[in-house]
């Protein structure tokens, strides 16, 4: 392909319409060549995104604005039909959500309280996970492309087909953690249940850990690729060593994607449906039982899905007030720094 | 000779790292690579044993190698259809979702027009809301849909497509958008003075010069696709169960054939993973090219 300028060449089009015009000046044919691109760049650039923007209408934005509406009604199953029909409550749903004396409040604040420490201690272990591997990994070795390909290998697979792989490992009798902890190593007097009881928050955590820190871990792989040599040619002369490299260039040279990952780890693992849903099945314990698979249950599990509506708008509206504030509170951060 | 060369030039510095570094680097590799590896070798071994093997104590070796499991998923249950659907479901909807996303990132590389920021930030955020809270609605909204127009949305593979390729559609044009960006605008502006035009520029130049691209925003949606849970769960019914929902199949017989469930998660992985594994290198390049902006 060769490499044009438009100050090369006069565009055929201008020779045309000057042909047509009658031999106008240079600057007016520029004049008349730019006025019909501007008509086609109003109107172009909307035509184009019309039917991305018609998909999201049609699947998040309307659902969401239905969702809000339907929050305030009594949406039970009577009414399932035609759902416009239902009686309007008010903030009744809303009422029994908060009402933590209740046992339905009480049943959604606990589903909260353990999503909320599942998500601080898997999004941690994820990114600790991703950035120790992004790091070591940094360098050419012998058989680094093979190493990577089996840390992405648990993000690849199809959610369902990990979830169950672990279902499997985790059973009591025969799995195969209990296996090497009780048979192999004997470090419990019995074996352990993993699939029920406290122990599934910790089964919980270790399937979406071992899901999730790939991602950290290819993310930061490619930013770190971005870092200049020079930078550490320039420490190295100034007698760095290898950690203090790690410490001054590394990772204050990725901040800009921690700040995006750790958003969207922290989104993804609060909202996660999927490893609760494929390891306990319909019935999670009450230590996993995630705000999604929460609302999922009891909405499901009623029909009484104005309630379920209301629970998913207050869940949006946490989501939205943390993200809000995290961006407020990481891009402050980094505007003093730069100061 | 350059391969060798590379090697013997390390990527962060031209001195040898010091040994501790070596061994920490070892040592926590190791490490990490077991517990990578460990759920993927219990998939792949137990899908070789005989039933006997999976259903008594865990054994690292199978006592015989038998693919058995690999004949009998088929019968168990309905696994080719339900196989099919989601080749179907997930293939339009990935199909349908670039290009969607290559017309709409198009217009933010290349234009700039009133609401631009707005449009970017308002469907990147979409990807933020749960899941949960277009899943009743949408449910419903299907639902009505039907009941008004006969259309069948709900429970068919076309209200999945539908659903699909929005879920995205987001991080495609945002990804589409950083290498369109880095595709010189001169290329096609001189396809503009040559006669083509917007559309041809897209079609000539642009989407030729974006195939990694393009090809790895296409890798993504796939995935996307076969692997959502969710929604397939409430939104499709014995005809058009996905793979995502039909291989819960295998344990609600009265007896749980694992060696076979093993077996049914390795063959629905393979084309996934080999695919993703194929192109992680141009899904990284894309991922520092949306991110540099």
């Amino acid at each position: 392909m060769t490499a044009l300028t438009t100050t090369d060449l006069t565009p055929p089009r201008a020779v045309d319409d000057g042909a047509a015009g009658g031999g106008p000046t240079p600057g007016r044919r520029r004049f008349r060549l730019r006025l019909p691109d501007r008509l086609r760049q109003g109107g172009l650039p909307y035509l184009l995104l019309l039917p991305a923007l018609l998909f999201e209408l049609l699947i998040h934005l309307v659902p969401m604005v239905v969702g809000v509406v339907m929050s305030f009604k009594e949406l039970t199953q009577f009414y399932l039909r035609d759902w416009t029909q239902a009686p309007w409550t008010a903030l009744s749903n809303y009422e029994v959500a908060v009402d933590f004396d209740a046992p339905i409040g009480a049943a959604l604040l606990d589903s909260f309280a353990v999503t909320c420490l599942f998500t601080v201690v898997a999004v941690s272990l994820s990114w600790l996970l991703g950035t120790t591997a992004a790091i070591l990994m940094q360098e050419t070795f012998r058989g680094r492309g093979l190493l990577r390909a089996l840390f992405l290998t648990p993000y690849a697979l199809p959610i369902y087909a990990a979830v169950i792989t672990w279902a499997f490992i985790l059973q009591r009798d025969n799995g195969m953690l209990n296996h090497v902890i009780h048979d192999q190593l004997g470090l419990t007097s019995d074996p352990t249940f993993w699939l029920i009881g406290d122990n599934s928050f910790v089964s919980l955590v270790l399937v979406a850990v071992w899901r999730n820190w790939p991602f950290a871990f290819l993310i930061l792989m490619a930013a770190m690729q971005n870092i200049p040599q020079e930078q550490y040619e320039a420490a190295q002369l100034d007698g760095a060593g290898v950690w203090q490299q790690i410490r001054r260039i590394t990772l204050p040279s990725v901040r800009p994607v921690n700040q995006v990952l750790v958003l969207v780890l922290f989104l993804w693992t609060f909202n996660d449906f999927n490893v609760p849903y494929l390891l306990f099945g319909r019935a999670a314990p009450e230590s996993a039982n995630l705000i999604s698979l929460h609302i999922y249950q009891s909405s499901f599990g009623t029909w009484n899905f104005g309630f379920g509506s209301a629970m998913s708008v207050l869940l949006l509206l946490f989501l939205l007030l943390v993200t809000a504030g995290y961006l407020l509170f990481t891009s402050r951060g980094r505007k003093g720094e730069h100061v | 000779m350059s391969e060798t060369l590379a090697a013997k030039r390390p990527h962060r510095s031209p001195t040898a790292p010091p040994r501790s570094f070596v061994w920490t680097r070892r040592i926590v590799l190791t490490l990490l690579s077991l517990f990578a590896a460990t759920p993927i070798y219990v998939m792949l071994s137990s899908s070789l044993k005989p039933l006997e093997d999976v259903t008594g104590k865990f054994r690292w070796i199978p006592s015989e190698l038998t693919i058995r499991p690999y004949i009998d998923i088929w019968d168990t249950i309905p696994l080719a259809k339900y196989f099919w659907n989601s080749v179907i479901v997930a293939g339009a909807a990935t199909v349908l979702s670039v290009t969607v996303a290559i017309f709409a990132a198009y217009a933010v590389s290349r234009y700039n027009f009133r609401g631009k920021r707005v449009f970017t930030i308002s469907v990147l955020s979409t990807q933020m809301f749960p899941g949960i809270l277009f899943l009743l609605p949408l449910f419903l909204i299907f639902a009505n849909i039907g009941d008004a127009t006969g259309i069948p949305l709900s429970g068919s593979r076309g209200g999945l497509i539908l659903t699909y390729l929005t879920f995205s559609l987001p991080f495609s044009i945002w990804m589409l958008v950083g290498y369109f960006d880095s595709i010189p605008r001169g290329l096609d502006e001189a396809a503009r003075v040559d006669g083509c035009g917007p559309l041809g520029a897209l079609f000539r130049v642009v989407v030729p010069a974006a195939v990694p691209g393009i090809v790895a925003v296409s890798v993504y949606a796939f995935m996307t696709a076969w692997g959502e849970v969710l929604f397939a769960s409430v939104m499709t019914n014995s005809e058009t169960r996905t793979l995502a929902v039909g291989l819960q199949g295998y344990s609600t017989q009265t007896e749980v054939y694992w060696n076979q469930v093993m077996a049914a998660s390795l063959v629905v992985s393979v084309p996934v993973v080999a695919g993703f594994l194929l192109l992680q290198r141009f899904l990284v390049t894309g991922l520092t090219a949306g991110s540099v902006k």
